[in-house]
């Protein structure tokens, strides 16, 4: 066994709990899934040829890790009605006036992508993430960090294409309000 | 000719570019919404930073998991 590829695999535990535990809301359940998920990598160190990052690698066997969790636990399904609830609390009318016009306009966010560089920004991502309704996110996370394709997502939760993008609608919305109070209106991204 | 352009730009509002906007990052918006989008992007400043704040996020959602 090396070392050295154990080594790197123990650096990743961190992220790849931030990233269950959004998912899976559960901390017991979490820790499981990564630890399964490091097992697998050892087991599989052959097959990671180091074409991609030893994270997007771990991700990847994660990402099946916690749909098969999921699956089989079943623990706290995320039934069509949480989502209906969560989808229409409160529909986002506030954000619009009558017409449809922006009842609080985008800001202007300036160069958003010095953000990128700097760990507080993710620090203010991640409290933004936490801030989502718990089905909400977890719809969220399976479309833009385990990157499912939409159908997969609808397949898995059983739910319909329209409800799917009213979820990530609800969640783009949030975050963006999120980010533009916490990071960029406080002047973050130029401190 | 400038309050023409106006006018054809908000024959879709805000509300509803933003969830064509969002939908795009599922599904190739159909040939009809994305020219009535881009009309109204050529007129609406705020719609046009939005646009561009999803993009942000996106990349912003890949670097967290990287």
């Amino acid at each position: 066994m090396n070392a050295e590829f154990l080594k790197e695999l123990e650096n990743q535990r961190g992220y790849l709990m931030r990233v269950a535990r959004l998912q899976l809301r559960d901390t017991a359940l979490a820790e499981d899934v990564v630890q399964d998920t490091l097992a697998a990598a050892l087991t599989a160190q052959a097959g990671f040829t180091g074409k991609s990052s030893v994270k997007t690698w771990l991700t990847g066997i994660l990402k099946h890790k916690i749909v098969d969790a999921i699956r089989r636990k079943q623990r706290e399904p995320i039934s069509a009605s949480t989502l209906d609830e969560e989808a229409d609390l409160e529909d986002f009318e506030g954000l619009f006036k009558d017409n449809g016009a922006w009842q609080a306009p985008p800001a202007d966010w300036g160069d958003p992508e010095q953000s990128l560089s700097r760990q507080q920004f993710f620090d203010v991502m991640q409290f933004c993430l936490d801030k989502l309704p718990p089905a909400t996110a977890r719809v969220f996370m399976m479309r833009e960090v385990m990157e499912l394709e939409s159908d997969e997502i609808c397949k898995e939760l059983t739910i319909t294409a329209n409800n799917l993008w009213v979820i990530l609608y609800r969640a783009r919305m949030s975050l963006r309000e999120c980010l533009e109070l916490n990071w960029f209106a406080g002047g973050g991204n130029r401190a | 000719m400038k309050t023409f352009r106006r006018a054809i730009g908000h024959l879709v509002s805000c509300k509803d570019v933003s969830h064509l906007l969002s939908q795009a990052h599922e599904k190739p918006m159909p040939w009809w919404s994305r020219v009535r989008v881009n009309w109204h992007l050529a007129v609406c400043s705020m719609c046009r930073a939005f646009d561009r704040q999803l993009g942000f996020m996106r990349e912003a959602m890949r670097r967290y998991r990287q």
